[in-house]
């Protein structure tokens, strides 16, 4: 039998604040245990929630990039449920009106088709504090710096029919999220994770199979293998005469697999009702005119931007466009005055290579993006050619200076005088007999070999154009 | 010379004039407390030296002249407002060791206007009972008669008050809490519209109904206190931001032509006789004043049990998950597993009533029943508070009993919580409206004080404590006093 896979995703985006939802405490990651939580977030005796505008304008931002209807009364609800890293037994969230609701995305596909996925709703909530396990014998640590971090978690309409697709919507959210600045997107730090609701139906059957839940997944990667390992779990399981539990299962990434958490019938009655302690949140027209216009450009907009503009090439505009960073660089380097499409190329290879070989974001490349236009500029003005260019990044990125001092002092500069080069020409000419024969011959390969030597005994510094220009004006005469 | 005397008014003269020093009051305070607190039960805890240090700090202002009216006169606070450094017990053994880490709005505010708090009052456990019998320190006798209740859930509050220990205390009305302890005991008991006094630094429980105000013995003192309570907190997102009016300046407005509402739905067979007649006589009383009396109706009114019955449980049930023993407050010996340590927690340290709203609270909101009751509940509170709205289309004031009998005996209702609930009959509509309320002293029935209970419109406190000032100019009731307190002026 042929199956077909239904997914929906809850992607939880910590977003960009400085201080909590509901309190003033700092929302600066890393920080000592138990640190940055106030009263308020400790759940004391007597201390209320006051909601934190910030987050409300930053998921109205959200709303409004995916065509979102916004809410413009929305109700806080309480969630409860017991646990130590909950500090008031219960989670200030959004239950019948989130603040976000029905809208959609683009998502691109591997066969460069395009697919809609609509987004159900997005809501506001606080996240819990941390639970530590380890450095601890016989007991268990609470860390509640996070508890009150705003999150805005944006739920998927089941409209994802593979793992493929699953994460080309993850990295979409991703992308937005970033552009919009309400989300710093690190996957590491829990900033942006996911559940994943998985199930499995016969081809053509209108009815939804019975879906797990996939907890907390926090890297593309792993999404993408635990929704596989899913999906081949409850197709095997079906196939061999099982049924599908309803419930909730944990991804271990070391083992590569998931495991039942708990089942639905042991699932929390989270008894939700209006916070008492927390007003609607009303949004006038006002509001959401003033966040359209600070709206910046979205990824579709610089891509189209780009490829008007600069002539690149759709596979090249894609990668630049699709991290916000990325393209802000790039951007910056053409601002400089290098040429896009050199600027395109040094971005996406030298620097990429760089940045993944030594694990850093952009944002904190070694080299800047006006250094990288210095250098780029001497390609273009032929100061140095395309093969020197890549030594002279390197030292750059090992802080030996910007692209003329690196020039300068290793003494890279091109030789274009065409005497020089035809000294060089000569003797290689001379020394090599043979292979003058050879070319003489019929033999066209051959100038390969005399180009070479000549940058050999100009250590690269001759211009190529011209090497090969009096290579063949002299072997052709 | 006793320094007990009548009201705020003559303090702050006494105190001004030197005839009494901030620290002689509060002393004297201190002395009866200690002289009759045994018998009554009236606080949790009682702070001499912090009490005194302020008083001097109240009489340095004092003859600085930097006084104002509440400068340097002693009060009590409802244990169950944050005070920073001091132990705050809601009335329970889950917050018997529990230190505040900082100050309410209420205690801040008072405590700026020069008020000398000498101590935490006792009440029923987390405010829920309306007899102080719940409370985890014991219940408090009424000063009227000690074999008897003096109501809850600021029963230590009021007893405090009506026997003279001290002059004034603060309270919290969630559905009577307040003005039923003032008419048990012979006081003024107010409760503002909800959103009028910050809710921060008090400990929660039913969050909309809940609301901080007073028990003194006199309208105009209650002008005062308020005033220094009321007023917007961006700390409580439920604070009104509405100007404070000066309550003191309309106190002597006459009260020539306002209309006074009086629901027929409050005189029904509940009514104990000698209530029901001194309040027919203090409406008379209004009449003599000028004030037009009319009949009105609130159709829904039996309901306000019920509906209270079932949306101040579900808050409860939630504002009390906090308690888990996990970060202050009891927790058990018992080393077992997590939901053990919850478990043991919750049921050594709340008592049986808290229990029982926390598990009906729990029931309300589950799945499948949240539609038939809580829903349902917030439908009928919509309707009661409409009623409401469609009398003060005709009339000023709403006037009427505040109980329906005076104070009974202790142990008398607490193995029937029905019973106990339907003392309440007249107090909660106000709370579910969110409108404000005042119980005076309108007379007596078998011996023991009958509360009076004037409700208004949305932030109409000035009107209600207008209204109660004339009629305590035209009567002595607020000044009849409990043979234990040795005769107040």
């Amino acid at each position: 039998m042929s199956w077909e896979v239904v997914i929906g995703l809850e992607v939880h985006a910590q977003l960009a604040t400085k201080s909590k939802i509901f309190s003033g405490a700092s929302t600066a990651f890393g920080a000592q245990p138990n640190t940055q939580a106030c009263l308020v977030d400790l759940g004391y005796p007597g201390v209320l929630p006051v909601l934190n505008e910030q987050a409300v304008a930053m998921a109205v931002k959200f709303g409004l990039a995916v065509g979102a209807e916004i809410t413009r009364r929305s109700v806080f609800a309480r969630k409860n449920y017991f646990y130590p890293d909950l500090p008031k037994g219960y989670q200030i969230s959004q239950f019948e009106l989130p603040i976000v609701g029905k809208g959609q995305l683009t998502i691109k596909l591997e066969d460069d088709t395009e697919k809609v996925v609509g987004i159900t709703r997005a809501h506001l909530e606080e996240d819990a504090g941390k639970s530590l396990h380890e450095n601890f014998s016989d007991r268990t640590g609470i860390d509640l710096n996070r508890a009150g971090t705003p999150l805005l978690e944006i739920v998927s309409e089941p409209d994802m029919r593979s793992a493929t697709e699953a994460v080309a919507y993850m990295r979409k959210i991703h992308q937005i999220v970033r552009y919009l600045g309400v989300c710093d997107g690190n996957m590491q730090e829990g900033s942006f994770r996911c559940d994943a609701n998985v199930s499995v139906r016969p081809m053509g059957q209108e009815e939804l199979g019975t879906r797990t839940e996939l907890k907390n997944i926090n890297s593309f990667r792993f999404v993408e293998r635990a929704i596989n390992f899913e999906i081949q779990r409850q197709i095997d399981l079906i196939e061999d005469g099982g049924t599908v539990t309803q419930e909730t299962r944990l991804y271990d990434p070391d083992k590569d697999e998931t495991r039942s958490m708990r089942s639905k019938e042991e699932a929390n009655d989270y008894r939700y009702f209006p916070d008492p302690d927390l007003l609607p949140v009303v949004i006038d027209d006002d509001f959401i005119a003033a966040i359209k216009a600070e709206l910046p450009e979205l990824p579709e907009a610089r891509a189209t931007r780009f490829a008007e503009s600069f002539g690149l090439k759709s596979a090249q505009i894609e990668t630049l466009v699709g991290d916000v960073d990325t393209a802000a660089y790039f951007e910056q380097v053409v601002g400089e005055g290098a040429d896009p499409r050199l600027a395109a190329n040094y971005v996406l290879g030298d620097l990429t290579g760089a940045l993944n070989k030594d694990s850093l974001e952009i944002a904190v490349s070694k080299v800047s993006a006006v250094d990288m236009a210095g250098l780029i500029k001497r390609v273009m003005d032929n100061t140095i050619s395309g093969k020197i260019a890549k030594e002279v990044f390197e030292a750059m990125w090992n802080g030996e200076g910007g692209a003329d001092a690196v020039i300068e002092s290793k003494g890279l500069k091109q030789i274009t005088d065409i005497g020089a080069i035809e000294v060089a020409v000569d003797q290689v000419i001379a020394d090599n007999p043979q292979q003058v024969a050879e070319f003489k011959g019929g033999k066209e390969k051959v100038l390969g070999f005399f180009v070479g030597k000549v940058m050999q005994l100009t250590q690269g510094k001759a211009n190529p154009g011209q090497v090969n220009k009096l290579l063949r004006d002299k072997l052709s005469s | 010379m006793s320094t007990l005397l009548p009201d705020f008014a003559e303090m702050a003269r006494a105190l001004r004039a030197g005839k009494v020093s901030s620290r002689e009051l509060t002393g004297d305070c201190l002395a009866r407390i200690k002289r009759h607190d045994s018998s009554l039960n009236s606080f949790i805890s009682v702070y001499p030296e912090q009490a005194l240090a302020a008083a001097d700090a109240a009489d340095k202002a004092i003859a600085a002249g930097s006084a104002g009216p509440l400068t340097g006169i002693p009060m009590a606070h409802k244990d169950i407002f944050c005070a920073e450094g001091t132990r705050t017990t809601v009335g329970s053994k889950m917050l018997d060791n529990f230190v505040a880490p900082y100050d309410s709005r209420v205690v801040s505010g008072l405590a700026a206007a020069g008020m000398v708090s000498v101590g935490k009052t006792n009440m029923d456990e987390f405010a829920m009972g309306s007899s102080n019998e719940t409370s985890y320190f014991g219940p408090v006798k009424n000063p009227w008669d000690l074999q008897r209740s003096p109501g809850g859930s600021s029963g230590g509050s009021a007893a405090a008050v009506a026997a003279g220990l001290v002059p004034a205390a603060t309270g919290t009305d969630t559905g009577g809490s307040i003005r039923q302890p003032a008419a048990l005991t012979g006081l003024t008991g107010l409760k503002p519209t909800y959103g009028r006094v910050s809710r921060y630094g008090m400990v929660a429980f039913a969050s909309s109904l809940d609301q901080a105000g007073t028990l003194t013995r006199s309208a105009s003192d209650a002008a005062l206190m308020l005033g220094a309570m009321a007023g917007f907190d961006d700390r409580d997102s439920t604070c009104a931001n509405v100007p404070v009016p000066d309550y003191s300046a309309t106190l002597n407005d006459s009260l020539q032509g306002k209309t006074i509402g009086v629901p027929k739905e409050f005189f029904d067979d509940g009514l104990e006789a000698g209530c029901a007649q001194a309040v027919q006589d203090s409406i008379k009383e209004y009449q003599k004043l000028g004030a037009v009396i009319k009949e009105v109706s609130l159709p829904n009114l039996a309901m306000s049990v019920p509906v209270y019955y079932i949306v101040a449980p579900a808050e409860c049930s939630s504002n009390l998950s906090r308690f888990d023993g996990v970060r202050f407050g009891y927790r058990t010996e018992s080393t077992g597993d997590l939901a053990d340590m919850y478990t043991r927690t919750r049921s050594e340290a709340f008592g049986v009533e808290v229990k029982r709203r926390i598990m009906t609270g729990a029931y309300v909101l589950s799945a499948g029943y949240y539609d038939a009751y809580y829903l349902q509940a917030q439908k009928v509170r919509q309707l009661i508070s409409d009623d409401l709205s469609r009398c003060f289309a005709e009339v000023d004031v709403i006037m009427g009993p505040t109980t329906p009998t005076p104070a009974f005996k202790l142990g008398e209702k607490m193995n029937d919580p029905v019973q106990m609930y339907l003392n309440d009959i007249y107090t909660i509509a106000a709370n579910l409206a969110g409108l404000p309320a005042i119980s005076i002293p309108c007379g007596f029935s078998q011996n023991l004080p009958v509360g009076l209970q004037l409700i208004g419109t949305q932030f109409a406190e000035g009107l209600l404590l207008n209204c109660a000032h004339q009629y305590q100019q035209a009567t002595d009731w607020h000044l009849r006093t409990p043979s234990i307190s040795g005769g107040v002026a």
